[in-house]
């Protein structure tokens, strides 16, 4: 294990730090105890408070997996603190295992001396059959690394709605308010903006409302009367640096839903956006049908051929086509991407990443894609790639997806992945008026030098014109059959094809001419080792390299939004390093790309958990390679 | 409201609708009757080149568009009712038809043409149904008749063949049509599901001369056709024959049965046989004749059913509208929106 850590290891046994500065909490239950609510509950609370945060839900794929089972545990993690956040954190410091099967499948990654709260109702002798537990690990001194807290939250739970008559299956299910109100003691939260919204949320309703009051107001009060002795104490993290402003919370998810908005506002264009559910892709298509008054269109398809066949047709017919999907989906859509290539016409297209290959992992996220968005399509197929590395990257990410699109007419990939498209994290509100515009151009008149028209005439950019059927006299047809240079009508011959595949190739590369040069994000332009990333490896890479320079290792950052085409100084900058590092989760795409693009010896770091890097796992690499 | 403006009619002849473009189709092809039909009917409607488009999938049939001096779309096999949609959902007054095949509409495309179908957006759907598949060298297609003999099918092909008729009214169509190639009638077949507004579905049979030559000449061959087609036409007897080719026949309800029945129409009195007047809003009726077997009965044929309900361009962009009102369009709010705080100066002081 590494020794210099960032945080002290808060809330470790024995040490009576009361301000830590950063603190990793993970609700875990049964899927219908409501731990995703919980977990996004305190993190709004953690904002408000100040903290800096990041989270990793992590739940299973099934929707009503049977009840406490091992794999129906769904779990919520969060880092907070008063200092820059980045990732949810290697290990927690507290678990909440509101039973048997949630203690089970999560203690493992408990950090030695951390805290369990356990809700002891549960672990009756059915529940410890479904998690395979021979004898109560409550009892049987096997969780002695550990500190303990077990009470029966259940029947803390029942008695304190009792006034409100309610069945015991409705009683229970406060038991997560409950739970989440000690939490708030613990951390001395503010529980009036979470009664708020519980008065909004059972509005209809205010028996249940007054019900989980009464829940969150018990479990705060059982904080406060059994702080005498024992594990349970309160602490307090301060208020993180930040920059001043607006701030809210964001889940990539929706970061990318306003980034589109703001992309087609700054393209001056109505959006069209086809879609068909697919986990975890389906909640950008459920933020933009409520956000209509933007000029947003949105299309529940058939199926993602049909999605993004109608994203085609709606740009074909002068709108911003917009797409998403995840790795199957996206591998239905590849025939129509082609087309989108070939009648160069623009289009977005989010890949919210799972574990591949065929249905995978979908609630898990993985960054295997890479080889589908860059080269995944018949023929010599360019598409710019660019890649969001945390949830509200994925705004700029966005815009940036629909500058490509509009102003190189062609399809454009955005790369999240599950993690980012779930976790959320503050997000400092960014004032529209501050992006620069990239309106949409129709072609009105004949633009041919003899007054003919020319639909694949070039711009200085190698981009066509786009030409909106319904303009009166520019009358044309496009199709995914090889074209003349200049009429775009069908022509095979040798030297069209190769002169039109020179084109498309030429138009893509160009667009590295359009994107600012690589940073390096920590560390000097050149030495010993470069971290390179892409995506949502961002922040365990950069804490990692953060605490290697901290420990005096020449180690730098570089993280790279545009994974297709790459900056343009890329390739020099990789040179100026002895070795280059890439961490990623999936078998070493990037990696590959790097070593083909720029013949640099990058090496792998490759991980396929379905789960995110710990910084110690970066950490360890880095002292690996520096050795 | 998302009033849908209507087509302005423009005056066009039919060279107006000819492209510079090299026709390539097979000669003889039946396909070039039905360029000729669709070049002749587009003027008769006052249709305007700069409003139309043309969109399709891949197979013979879908080369179609490159022959039409309007906007085109050649797509992708099988897709061209997606593309459609979304060229309709973002700009409803351009005036859209979709040119397919049986291959590219009822096989790879089938579920898209079910789906356009039971939306009901606002196009015509051209079905050329040659019963093969013509551009990759004569293959059986899903509307080839069982025992056809192919490449893929040396001993005769065992598959079902599909209906498309039938199929399409299964799938909710509200405009139902049939035709072939080199029929006069096929023009006002077009008109008819030009003036319907929603998807019209048209099935056109279309002589593949290469690999199913002659494929539908037991109903459309002269000295056949006369007892063998039935051309339907609203508020109509559904008559048949002629006293030179063997009389006149009529369609009828057999009562008992509850299915239909060929009777014999003596001195004219086509009342007093039975014979049933079409209605082309009578879905049951539209569903018998789509199933009426050929050979004991004759080849159903025109305006099966035309019974318009509201578009989905016009109920979804309605719809759309509607949730609009009163609501501003404000990015710099949205981006704003839910529980925020402001950190102001020093982290001390959060808020």
């Amino acid at each position: 294990m590494a020794t210099v850590v960032d945080g002290p290891d808060a809330l470790t046994g024995g040490k009576e730090d009361l301000s830590p500065e950063a603190v990793v909490v993970r609700f875990a239950g049964d899927s219908g105890d409501g731990m995703q609510l919980t977990g996004g509950q305190f993190t709004l609370s953690t904002a408000l408070a100040g903290n800096d945060l990041a989270t990793f839900p992590d739940f299973p794929a099934e929707i009503r997996a049977p009840q406490g089972t091992l794999f129906g545990v769904s779990a919520f993690q969060i880092n907070f603190g008063s200092s820059a956040i980045d990732t949810a954190g290697d290990q927690p410091d507290v678990l909440v295992a509101m039973n048997p099967a949630a203690l089970k499948t999560n203690v493992g990654a408990l950090k030695a001396g951390g805290l369990i709260i356990a809700d002891a109702g549960e672990f009756n002798k059915r529940n410890l059959e479904k998690a395979k537990y021979d004898v109560n690990p409550l009892e049987d001194g096997s969780l002695e690394n550990w500190q303990l807290l077990a009470f029966d939250i259940s029947a803390m739970t029942l008695q304190a709605v009792k006034p409100f008559g309610l069945g015991n299956k409705e009683a229970l299910r406060c038991k997560n308010m409950w739970t989440l109100g000690l939490a708030l003691w613990m951390f001395d939260r503010d529980r009036q903006p979470l009664i708020d919204w519980l008065n909004a949320k059972f509005a209809k309703s205010p028996v249940l409302a007054q019900a989980n009051i009464a829940a969150l107001n018990a479990g705060h009060a059982y904080g406060e009367t059994a702080e005498l002795a024992g594990p349970l104490k309160q602490y307090h993290i301060a208020p993180a640096e930040s920059e001043p402003g607006l701030y809210r919370t964001v889940t990539g998810a929706e970061a990318i839903s306003l980034g589109l908005v703001a992309g087609a506002q700054l393209a001056e264009l109505p959006m069209f956006f086809g879609g068909y559910p697919i986990t975890p892709a389906s909640a950008i298509l459920h933020n933009l049908t409520k956000l209509k008054e933007y000029g947003v269109t949105t299309f529940q398809a058939e199926d993602e051929i049909a999605a993004i066949a109608s994203a085609i047709g709606a740009s074909f017919a002068g709108q911003l086509g917009v797409t998403s999907s995840s790795g199957p989906g996206i591998a239905l859509k590849g025939e129509a991407m082609g087309l989108a290539i070939m009648t160069e016409l623009p289009l977005v297209i989010i890949n919210s990443q799972r574990g591949g290959p065929s249905t995978g992992l979908p609630t898990k996220t993985e960054q295997s894609d890479l080889y589908q968005a860059i080269y995944g399509r018949n023929g010599d197929a360019p598409m710019p790639v660019i890649a969001a590395r945390s949830a509200s990257d994925c705004f700029e990410v966005a815009i940036e997806a629909c500058r490509i699109a509009v102003e190189y007419m062609t399809p454009v990939m955005v790369l999240t992945d599950g993690y980012i498209a779930n976790a959320a994290e503050p997000w400092k509100v960014p004032d529209p008026a501050s992006f620069t515009p990239f309106p949409a151009k129709f072609l009105a008149e004949k633009n041919g030098p003899n007054g003919e028209l020319l639909p694949f005439a070039r711009d200085e950019k190698g981009a066509r014109p786009w030409i909106k059927p319904g303009t009166a006299g520019l009358m044309h047809r496009i199709g995914g059959i090889e074209k003349n240079p200049g009429t775009g009508n069908i022509d095979y011959s040798p030297a069209s094809h190769q002169t039109m595949t020179d084109a498309r190739k030429a138009k893509v590369d160009g667009v590295a001419a359009s994107i600012p040069a690589q940073a390096v994000e920590l560390g000097e332009t050149s030495g010993k080792l470069a971290v390179v990333g892409w995506g949502s490896t961002y922040g365990p890479i950069h804490q990692a390299v953060r605490r290697a320079r901290r420990k005096g290792q020449d180690v730098a950052q570089i993280h790279v939004r545009h994974v297709w085409p790459m900056p343009s100084n890329l390739g020099e900058l990789l040179k100026g390093y002895d070795k280059v590092l890439v961490p990623e989760m999936n078998t070493g795409q990037f990696k590959t790309v790097l070593r083909d693009q720029f013949l640099v010896d990058a090496k792998p770091l490759n991980k396929t958990s379905g789960q995110p890097f710990t910084i110690a796992e970066i950490e360890a690499a880095i002292d690996e390679a520096l050795a | 409201m998302n009033d849908m403006t209507p087509i302005a009619k423009v005056q066009t002849t039919l060279k107006d609708w000819e492209t510079d473009q090299e026709v390539r189709w097979c000669p003889g092809c039946g396909d070039y009757a039905i360029l000729k039909a669709v070049q002749r009917t587009l003027p008769e409607i006052g249709a305007d080149p700069s409003n139309t488009v043309f969109v399709s999938g891949i197979g013979c049939s879908s080369r179609f568009p490159y022959y039409i001096e309007s906007y085109g779309f050649h797509t992708i096999h099988g897709r061209a009712p997606a593309f459609a949609t979304g060229v309709k959902l973002a700009n409803p007054d351009l005036d859209v038809w979709i040119v397919t095949g049986d291959g590219d509409g009822m096989s790879i495309g089938g579920n898209h043409t079910m789906h356009i179908l039971r939306r009901n957006v606002n196009v015509q759907i051209l079905l050329f149904n040659n019963e093969i598949y013509g551009l990759t060298k004569g293959q059986f297609s899903p509307t080839s008749r069982e025992g056809t003999n192919s490449p893929t099918s040396p001993l005769g092909s065992v598959d079902h063949p599909a209906s498309p008729c039938a199929f399409a009214l299964g799938s909710g169509a509200r405009f139902i049509a049939r035709a072939y190639d080199v029929s006069k009638n096929l023009s006002g077949v077009l008109k008819a599901s030009h003036a319907h507004k929603g998807a019209a579905f048209v099935e056109i049979f279309q002589n593949c001369i290469v690999y199913n030559k002659d494929r539908f000449d037991d109903f459309v061959a002269k000295g056949v056709a006369d007892q063998n087609q039935l051309w339907v036409e609203d508020g109509q007897p559904m008559l048949f024959g002629s006293e030179k080719s063997g009389g006149i026949k009529g369609i009828a309800l057999d009562m008992e049965t509850l299915s239909l029945k060929v009777v014999d129409v003596v001195d004219g009195d086509w009342q007093a046989a039975g014979v049933i007047v079409h209605n082309a809003r009578n879905r049951a009726i539209a569903h018998m004749l789509v199933e009426m077997p050929f050979g004991p009965f004759p080849m159903a044929l025109g305006v099966i059913y035309d019974d318009p309900r509201p578009t989905y361009e016009e109920v979804l962009l309605g719809q759309d509208a509607k949730s609009r009102v009163g609501k501003e369009a404000n990015l710099a709010k949205l981006l704003a929106k839910g529980q925020t705080w402001t950190v102001s100066g020093t982290a001390a002081d959060p808020i």
